[in-house]
């Protein structure tokens, strides 16, 4: 059993029992942030409770918000050498930074941008040895990006995802995306955002406090967990190798 | 199974292939980046030392004051004392004659003195509205300053930057007003950053690139939302692999909120500047100093590279100043003493954090 601090967030996911199969097998999970509160944390978190899982479990990363080298930078601080998961075959870095489908097209035709995308996640997956193939975490970073990126079409970004979906269902595959809410808070926008919470089994939003920004309390968030039937609500502050969760009023668990 | 080794330190000394030596005008910064000045001492300070090199620094202009314009210029003008390539982008049709407005660095003894020395205050009780002239310790990662090549310099906005300092060398200046669609922008930027590659070595050089308001009404393409967001998002990859950094300045309400909103969240470090009115009676009230106030700049964002800890800053909107009318320098906001009589509390005379909803006097 590894030791580690499980904690409040960890709880809300159900992550902090060492049981099988993992919590996030076959689910969607969808994280929503602000400008003022970046959610990438999450992101690293999840990574980082991925990898630290059994040996088999194996991570698909698709970048389109920094390169590798950040996220190295950042798992290091945290115990995790992606460097030397990424030659044992159990992390996959997809950098996206440069794609951009050509006006017109959007990803539609065989070969353009996110259908190409679709594809080596499944032929990634396809090629895994048996064992790891049911252990798939495949993160998104960010939607907002992929939506740039498909030049403004958020139909094929929300194909995109229905596509990744049928993974989660034919492999078991865990789908964790970020996105970010405040972006589509006008009235015409938010449909992009409500087919995402449709379609995930959980929901985390990360955001500021009602009063502002704080040096000891970065933010709130908030968990909605269909599975469970639950939803938490609680602080946090991020660190340079953990994330600590506590209720208000409380400086840790 | 393997397991997790969490080291307790946060500061991993990797800094093996950092820069063993840094050209002018650079420094080092935490989780090994490099830095260069934003031209205002006072905005250095603030963010921590400078602007990281690879990244992305937005700037929200307000449509009722050019203090936009400020920042760029010192921006500007501290690339070219450096003798770092530049390239200027501006819906003007000349832009070339932007240069000629660029201030020049202050002489040393033109340094502006913030105060009473602190030794003349032993014995002295100090009132509290002036306790901001000393020594408040935000984070400071001081270089040397040595020479000719301090890292950030003090500029004279009263005094035009010398021609040499123009001339001979790489400045690339262009006019976006014209331009049907960006990509004539993109292959001037393109061509820009391939002189400035990153990699594992030293960095002799940094580059800075200045785009003044990008989404202008007199630019062809200012109603290619989808367009302009493709160009941003592929300026800041370029950048990111780049040693150079990239502003860009736009008027927040030429975009549609969700528009604004995505190019806030492109922004490495996101910063608004915002006129003052003369004459605000409520706000003479209220601050101190206020009538040698131009302006106020909000921080909203400050880059965090290599790090998933966000940066909280103890204030976040500062007003700007011209000391002597020539320095431009950034003050932390002072409540004005209240009347005692009325019976209201005293505000402390610190600065405060500013909340998610902005408001007319929301410091």
């Amino acid at each position: 059993m590894n030791q580690r601090s499980s904690n409040l967030l960890d709880e809300a996911l159900g992550l902090d029992q060492a049981s099988e199969p993992w919590p996030l097998k076959g689910r969607v999970v969808a994280i929503e942030d602000r400008v003022e509160t970046s959610g990438s944390f999450i992101l690293h978190h999840l990574l980082k409770r991925s990898l630290s899982r059994n040996s088999s479990n194996v991570s698909i990363f698709i970048a389109f918000a920094q390169p590798f080298s950040h996220y190295d930078r950042v798992l290091r601080k945290q115990g995790w050498n992606l460097v030397s998961q990424r030659d044992n075959g159990r992390f996959f870095f997809f950098d996206m930074l440069k794609l951009q489908c050509p006006v017109g097209d959007e990803g539609i035709t065989p070969g353009g941008g996110l259908i190409a995308l679709y594809g080596k996640i499944h032929k990634t997956i396809s090629a895994l040895p048996e064992i790891s193939q049911k252990n798939v975490s495949i993160i998104i970073d960010d939607l907002s990006l992929m939506e740039v990126a498909a030049n403004g079409s958020s139909d094929h970004v929300l194909d995109f995802l229905h596509y990744c979906r049928t993974l989660t269902s034919e492999f078991d595959c865990s789908l964790i995306t970020l996105n970010h809410e405040d972006i589509y808070s006008t009235e015409d926008g938010s449909t992009f955002l409500l087919q995402m919470a449709y379609l995930a089994d959980i929901l985390i939003k990360v955001e500021p406090l009602a009063t502002g920004l704080a040096a000891d309390v970065h933010g709130q968030l908030t968990v909605s967990n269909k599975g469970r039937n639950k939803a938490s609500n609680f602080h946090f502050k991020v660190k340079e190798n953990m994330v600590e969760c506590f209720y208000p009023g409380r400086s840790r668990d | 199974m393997a397991a997790a080794k969490t080291r307790s330190s946060s500061f991993s000394g990797n800094l093996s292939s950092a820069a063993s030596s840094l050209g002018p005008g650079l420094k080092c910064g935490p989780n090994g980046t490099v830095l260069l000045s934003s031209g205002i001492p006072d905005l250095d300070k603030i963010l921590g030392g400078g602007f990281p090199l690879g990244s992305l620094v937005m700037v929200m202009e307000d449509a009722e004051a050019p203090h936009h314009m400020l920042l760029l210029r010192n921006f500007m003008s501290q690339g070219l004392v450096h003798s770092q390539p530049l390239l200027y982008a501006s819906p003007a049709r000349d832009p070339r004659g932007f240069l000629g407005t660029l201030p020049s660095p202050a002489a040393s003894k033109d340094d502006k003195s913030r105060g009473p020395e602190p030794d003349q205050e032993k014995g002295l009780r100090i009132a509290w509205q002036y306790k901001k002239y000393f020594g408040e310790n935000q984070l400071n990662f001081d270089g040397q300053r040595d020479g000719k090549h301090k890292y950030s310099n003090e500029f004279n906005l009263r005094n035009p930057l010398e021609r040499h300092f123009i001339n001979g060398q790489r400045v690339d200046c262009f006019s976006i007003q014209d331009s049907p669609d960006l990509s004539i922008l993109q292959d001037r930027c393109t061509t820009f950053l391939s002189q400035l590659p990153r990699n594992d070595g030293s960095i002799s050089c940094a580059g800075r690139i200045a785009i003044q308001s990008f989404c202008a009404p007199q630019c062809v393409y200012s109603n290619m939302e989808w367009e302009m967001l493709s160009f941003i998002r592929s300026l800041k990859n370029m950048v990111q692999s780049s040693n150079s950094v990239a502003i860009i300045t736009f008027p927040p309400s030429l975009l549609s909120p969700s528009f604004c909103k995505r190019w806030q969240h492109m922004a490495d470090t996101l910063l608004s500047v915002k006129a003052i009115q003369d004459d605000d009676k409520e706000l003479a009230q209220l601050l101190t100093g206020y009538q040698d106030m131009i302006g106020f700049l909000n921080v909203h964002k400050v880059a965090r590279i290599n790090t998933q800890v966000p940066v909280i800053l103890e204030a976040t909107t500062f007003s700007i100043k011209l000391q002597k009318r020539r320095y431009l320098i950034l003050e932390c906001l002072n409540q004005a003493p209240v009347d005692g009589s009325s019976g209201t509390s005293y505000g402390t005379s610190g600065s405060c954090s500013s909340s998610s909803k902005t408001g007319n006097l929301d410091f």
